[in-house]
């Protein structure tokens, strides 16, 4: 479960000049005429280089690499581990040229709100110029993560011939390509030990691509395809699980029955994570296979995911696994209190939890009763609408935040907040890093009180000290954003959606928030002034987004022509609006190579 | 809510903004196609309030006026992208909906053209072509549409030319020989009946509906399709 994960630090400031060398350190600085080589560099190049090449982390990095140029240098030849926050940032040649031996590649392209329907598709974020550079470049190439990627299945072609020693791929929201391109990584990477599909838009070619890993035993170690929505052949797929004796890691998609599952666990007891198929009985036989044996016998299952088209009688199958559980996905599953109560009793270990509304404030109650050491809670919307009923409300939030004291990360659908309930959370969970709050009913004020939700979310940011991801929604004023600024100081990634009464509220943001890195804006009043008012920051920043906004084209026009390293995206509707100065949407981000030349019609770039 | 909303407007400055009639003009317009309308309304309210506990007041009047819309026109409120779930889940959620009244068969579900899901999702594919493409048929509103993607989705081939209404012409019949004497692609689909016809012979929705799967055969290898085609058009005109 990977959706939106936290990035652990900073993005790599890719700057096209090291620095300047400074005086004191001229002795050991290699500069530009070779001759003034001596030995002592090369021994302090070949010191360093085994040094640095312990740093993982890329803050660490980062701050290495702009010590001096040799540090510069020797960093770019132990980097081995590369994330790229945004694609357009800067070309495939600018990676390849400074990092010589990377072996892994974090990349990520769409923005976030892309997800909602509120671009246009084929905006871009295309993978083939990164895999056809790697390709030449990076023969050695072990991993690729992709994060709402445009891929194809020549890119998936090209990828599994040019890396023999490929060992990992993983693709999360990624789409355009389909089982011929995932058959091809199949059968060419013999090495492979992750291939993970994670919310992705895989087409059905019909090809058998389960069949395509090679004969014999792979080194395979998981294997996610929750997401291919096509029937699989399950006789490969009992063999491959059979042959893959380092398989810990299986998701499977809903063509897999209950039966079939039943098999496989059977005969892939190591398995530490699973992901369900179809949990459903299809054929009424008289003897029922014993699915609760079969849990029993996954010892080491600690995570559970799946649960699809699921028929609630089979659900006490998994009791067996469920004092062993640390994350458990019940998200795709439409389960009632009385379901789900006894399950829950029983998993005391759990840290990561995901579930459907449907399980009611009761079912929340029960969870803050039992699993103390829960970290992560994601609560999703049965009925994803503006005007649905809302089974949760802040009663089963709090009572979350009362059991629960070790929860650093909520994502939270509901239609009933307080603001007392919010200030009771951020005071029981002085831990919370990500707190992301949807109340479904826009402008929704406190159900109680009638007010806005400022002082709510006020306790928020100033009670959750490390608080670096906010997601704010209900009724509020500028109040709150003058909270944000103010106590903010760690926030990193903001989305604001149909709030705000002004521009004040976005400059209080862009002043006082250090750490933001990522803004997503829709629907709210916030016009030129408040854009301006934020260009000390933006280079600062991986990208600004805001839609539906008050933001005019000419000083959008401004900002681009102040900030030439700043790449102005704006993307305009299809139908012909009279108002033609007001920009619908606004994506803009550092950039160290220009404005893209893949850009489709419907984007302008200023 | 009500009251005050009377009570509001009798002292509201005049500037035709919520309040009346007129608001659910402009948030009717609004909640279509023109998201900022409801913003600069927004906007206008805040300038004439100094006092700010005023504004809010007033904001619980434009949310309420607002709810007032939505309850009148429930269809048209609802916002793009919002409430924030991706696609994928919604899909997931609304699959289920849909399968908890029939037989949780897999092949089923899978070709569930339209429906509760929203897409009518079909295979298309081509002769000769290494592998198959999806298409949501209710992406397109005409066979012209759905004719320029399929063009550029299988470049390599070119389309027999549709007419003006982008519909074989069955009315001319030498056209239609011509055209299934060709080499050019024409797709065909198969229908609710199973049986393979000639795409362009029903009116569009009725297409859309029907529509199970779509080959792109060559024009000669079509030819036997068209008097099933002719029949079935004759029966579905009478």
């Amino acid at each position: 479960m990977s959706e939106d994960d936290e990035d652990q630090s900073p993005p790599s400031d890719l700057r096209s000049q090291p620095p300047p060398c400074s005086p004191n350190k001229s002795r050991n600085c290699i500069s530009s005429s070779s001759s003034s080589q001596t030995f002592p560099d090369h021994v302090l190049e070949n010191v360093l280089e085994n040094v640095l090449q312990f740093l993982d982390s890329r803050c660490d990095r980062n701050a290495a690499s702009l010590v001096c140029k040799l540090w510069w240098k020797v960093e770019a030849l132990t980097r081995s581990e590369v994330f790229i926050g945004n694609c357009y940032a800067l070309s495939p040649a600018r990676l390849t040229q400074r990092f010589k031996r990377v072996r892994s590649l974090l990349l990520k392209g769409k923005p976030r709100f892309a997800d909602f329907n509120l671009m246009p598709p084929d905006w871009g974020a295309n993978f083939a110029p990164w895999v056809s550079t790697m390709a030449k470049a990076y023969p050695w190439l072990e991993k690729v993560d992709l994060k709402r990627m445009f891929v194809t299945d020549d890119d998936l072609a090209l990828l599994a011939e040019s890396f023999p020693g490929f060992k990992e791929l993983v693709l999360v929201c990624c789409e355009g390509f389909g089982t011929s391109g995932i058959a091809v990584v199949a059968n060419k990477c013999r090495k492979l030990k992750v291939l993970d599909l994670i919310e992705s838009e895989v087409t059905d070619d019909e090809v058998d691509w389960i069949s395509c890993f090679p004969e014999d035993v792979t080194s395979l170690e998981s294997l996610a395809f929750d997401c291919v929505e096509a029937p699989i052949n399950f006789k490969a797929l009992e063999g491959l699980v059979a042959r893959s004796p380092l398989l810990r890691k299986l998701r499977l998609n809903r063509f897999v029955s209950l039966e079939e599952v039943h098999r496989l666990l059977l005969g892939a007891p190591q398995l530490t994570s699973l992901g369900t198929g179809s949990f459903s009985q299809t054929h009424q036989s008289e003897q029922e296979p014993d699915y609760a044996a079969a849990f029993r016998a996954c010892k080491s299952v600690v995570c559970l995911s799946g649960f699809r088209e699921l028929m609630p009688e089979y659900l006490p199958a998994i009791l067996p696994v469920c004092a062993n559980l640390t994350s458990l996905n019940f998200s795709y599953a439409n389960i009632s209190p009385d379901m789900f109560k006894p399950i829950i009793h029983n998993c005391h270990k759990l840290q990561v939890f995901w579930a459907l509304d449907s399980i009611c404030d009761e079912g929340l109650q029960a969870v803050a009763a039992t699993c103390k050491e829960l970290r992560e809670l994601r609560i999703f919307p049965f009925d994803p609408r503006e005007d649905s009923e809302g089974p949760v409300s802040e009663l089963g939030l709090q009572a979350i935040s009362e059991g629960c004291r070790k929860l650093e990360s909520v994502l939270y659908f509901c239609q009933r907040m307080t603001n007392a309930a919010l200030v009771a959370i951020s005071q029981n969970c002085p831990e919370l890093t990500v707190f992301r709050l949807c109340i479904m009913g826009r402008h929704r004020p406190d159900h109680v009180t009638g007010k806005a939700m400022d002082e709510g979310f006020g306790a928020i940011v100033k009670n959750c000290k490390k608080l670096t991801r906010l997601a704010v929604s209900g009724l509020l004023t500028d109040q709150a954003f003058r909270y944000m600024g103010e106590y903010g100081k760690l926030i990193r990634t903001l989305s604001v959606a149909f709030a705000g009464d002004s521009d004040m509220a976005l400059r209080h943001v862009l002043e006082g928030c250090p750490k933001l890195q990522k803004l997503e804006i829709r629907d709210s009043p916030f016009g030129d002034v408040a854009l301006r008012s934020g260009m000390h920051r933006y280079y600062n920043m991986r990208f600004v987004w805001m839609s539906a906004c008050s933001l005019s084209m000419g000083c959008c026009k401004d900002v681009a022509r102040a900030m030439p390293n700043l790449v102005v995206e704006v993307i305009g509707s299809d139908d012909d609006d009279e108002n033609r100065e007001y920009v619908e949407t606004l994506y803009m981000y550092r950039s160290l190579d220009g404005p893209r030349k893949d850009a489709p019609q419907f984007v302008t770039i200023l | 809510m009500i009251g005050q909303l009377m009570n509001l407007k009798a002292t509201e400055l005049c500037l035709g903004l919520p309040g009346g009639a007129e608001a659910n003009e402009n948030l009717a317009k609004s909640a279509v196609g023109n998201k900022r309308g409801f913003s600069e309304t927004v906007d206008f309210m805040v300038n004439l309030q100094s006092n700010k506990e005023g504004a809010v007041d007033l904001y619980k009047v434009v949310s309420a006026s607002k709810e007032k819309a939505l309850l009148k026109n429930p269809a048209k409120a609802q916002v793009v992208g919002w409430p924030p779930v991706r696609n994928y889940r919604k899909n997931i959620i609304t699959q289920q909906k849909t399968s908890g009244k029939e037989e949780a068969s897999s092949e089923k579900a899978e070709n569930s053209g339209g429906g509760a899901s929203g897409a009518a999702l079909v295979k298309v594919s081509m002769d000769g072509a290494p592998y198959l493409r999806k298409v949501d048929l209710k992406m397109y509103k005409s066979y012209q549409d759905l004719s320029d993607a399929l063009a550029k989705m299988f470049s390599s081939f070119t389309m027999g030319n549709y007419g003006a209404q982008g519909m074989i012409d069955f009315m001319n019949e030498s056209k239609l020989i011509d055209l299934l004497n060709s080499s050019e692609y024409v797709p065909s689909y198969e229908d609710k009946d199973g049986d393979w016809m000639l795409v362009g012979d029903v009116p569009w929705e009725m297409f859309v509906e029907s529509c199970k799967r779509l080959r792109m055969m060559k024009g000669s290898e079509a030819i036997g399709l068209a008097p099933r085609a002719m029949e079935k058009y004759c029966k579905n005109r009478s």
